[in-house]
């Protein structure tokens, strides 16, 4: 690493409080960023100014809190939309991406998914980008396809060209996968959905921290991403739709905010994004994100970029070197799972956090991508801006460890 | 602070290595599968019972290293036991898993004392607990 990077990992490092949380009496190696992120102190700041200088409510109230409360949230829209690339009325703003998700399957998927239809994912979704298309699918009585991934981890964009016909209505896959760290070809995929006429949703949960995002350019109709996973708040996260999707789109939720005019049995809804956005949202969250998306622009996209590169090939090696060790699939970029010879990814977990590294364990939410690469769960390590050398280092030093008990 | 190694006792590393009963227990009376959805850990329990008591155990399954030993020294304790003494067996591992790390550890336990070191280990207790509710539906089915 030369001086500047050094420096800069040291200056991104300083800014985030959480790293100097001891565990276990060590140094906290923080490699679960995949499962969330920590937040840099300006995003804490913009949070906490919420609580204390704008505690009214949005989209309501006419005196000052309130009219201060609603300018800022909306300003956070639009910032939120800036970084995305995409115009503030196609942001609809969720609890995350699951949430994104949800609001799609059941709000697009009643207008647009009937007996005789098919919905599209890929093998390696996450349970959050399967299990809302499952449940969709069931309610209306169209049809799950799953299209193949090979032994990589990559999606087989001849096996899913090879499930699409007139009766796709929607694909939907990962733009970066949780748990193989591969990278889908997103507008490989969309040319591919698009010619059959159907609509393609991405799940950006784990695209938004390492990959820059520009919906438009990506030709996708669909994204949907989380705060807590891109450096922001939990609780919060976005849903993007092509304008003129959203539009044609019901109400998902139904309640106060939504609505242009309500009689005793009856109301007019908004247009989006207020028609998908009930109840009081998460304001002070929704500020952090933008708070946490702008505090990432501030940062050299490409040094940032060069750097977890960098990590990810040194994990990539470490683990490579490592006896026992099998990695999952081949990634490209965040995230490594892998498998310890004869240990349980659990007592991986338990044995490096005494350590002081935390790695998530188990399925990741991947539960049939575990069972087509052949491994019942795994050791996941993933990684963020703020890692350096040093965490990967601790990681392969703490595996050593876990032979150590198992023998 | 906990330590890894007093999770990890010789005794359970042991047992998770060369777990005993493993394995379908031919002319099985009784069979109890119980599982964790978030990790994919699951053990199954069965028992072959003479008159009222425990003449052999057995079990299979998956999972990681105290699911294992769990399911092994389980059924080594349990065989031989009626099921008065198999149930208050069972009880006494589950509240000594779930006892705070500082309490002292009752006796009459044997080697299931071995898993006092997860009482430090508030998210694995679970693990322990998989092969204890299974035999504990072993029993009352």
């Amino acid at each position: 690493m030369h001086a500047d990077a050094r420096s800069d990992l040291a200056a991104w490092r300083a800014e985030v409080p959480a790293l100097a949380l001891p565990v276990h009496g060590r140094r906290l190696v923080y490699l679960d960023n995949a499962a969330t992120t920590l937040m840099a102190r300006p995003v804490i700041d913009a949070v906490a100014h919420v609580a204390t200088h704008l505690p009214g409510n949005v989209h309501r109230g006419v005196h000052a809190l309130a009219e201060a409360a609603d300018a800022a949230f909306e300003g956070a829209r639009a910032t939120i939309a800036r970084h995305l690339g995409a115009r503030a009325d196609e942001i609809v703003l969720t609890s995350g991406t699951t949430a994104a998700i949800n609001l799609v399957a059941q709000a697009w998927g009643r207008a647009n998914l009937g007996p005789g239809d098919a919905v599209v994912v890929t093998a390696l979704e996450h349970h959050a980008n399967l299990v809302p298309w499952q449940a969709a699918c069931a309610e209306r009585g169209a049809t799950l396809r799953i299209a193949p991934i090979d032994d990589a981890g990559r999606v087989d964009l001849a096996g899913l060209e090879a499930l699409l016909d007139a009766r796709v209505k929607l694909v939907a896959v990962a733009h970066l996968s949780n748990v193989v760290g591969t990278i889908a070809p997103i507008a490989a995929i969309a040319a591919r959905a698009h010619a059959v006429g159907a609509r393609l949703l991405v799940d950006g949960a784990q695209a938004l921290p390492h990959l820059a995002i520009d919906v438009a350019a990506l030709g996708c109709d669909f994204y949907a991403c989380s705060g807590h996973k891109a450096y922001g708040p939990t609780g919060t996260g976005v849903l993007w739709g092509r304008a003129e999707v959203l539009a044609a789109m019901p109400p998902w939720q139904h309640g106060g905010e939504m609505v242009a005019a309500v009689e005793a049995t009856r109301a007019r809804y908004r247009e989006a994004p207020a028609r998908f956005e009930a109840g009081t949202p998460n304001i002070s969250g929704v500020i952090g994100l933008a708070a946490a998306l702008d505090h990432a622009a501030t940062r050299d996209r490409a040094a940032v970029a060069a750097h977890e590169a960098r990590l990810h090939a040194r994990l990539r090696a470490g683990l490579a070197a490592t006896p026992g060790v099998r990695v999952l699939g081949e990634p490209e970029a965040a995230v490594v799972a892998f498998e310890v010879a004869g240990v349980h990814p659990h007592d991986v977990a338990t044995i490096v956090d005494q350590e002081g590294v935390a790695v998530r364990s188990g399925l990741h939410c991947a539960e049939p991508l575990h069972a087509r690469l052949g491994a019942a769960a795994s050791v996941r390590a993933s990684l963020a801006y703020y890692n350096g050398d040093d965490d990967v280092d601790a990681l392969l030093a703490a595996l050593a460890r876990v032979r150590e008990v198992f023998g | 602070m906990s330590d890894a190694l007093a999770l990890y006792q010789a005794t359970i590393v042991e047992h998770d290595r060369h777990p005993r009963n493993h394995g379908p227990l031919a002319g099985a009376d009784r069979a109890a599968t119980v599982d964790n959805p978030l990790c994919g850990d699951v053990v199954t329990i069965e028992l072959r019972l003479a008159d009222a008591t425990i003449a052999a155990a057995g079990w299979t399954g998956r999972g990681c290293a105290l699911a294992r030993a769990a399911g092994s020294m389980l059924t080594v304790a349990l065989a031989g036991l009626d099921a008065t003494a198999a149930a208050a067996r069972l009880d006494a591992l589950e509240a000594l898993v779930r006892s705070t790390p500082d309490a002292p550890v009752p006796d009459g336990l044997g080697d299931l004392a071995a898993f006092a070191g997860v009482r430090g280990f508030a998210s694995r207790r679970g693990c322990v607990l998989i092969a204890v509710r299974a035999a504990r539906a072993c029993l009352s089915g």
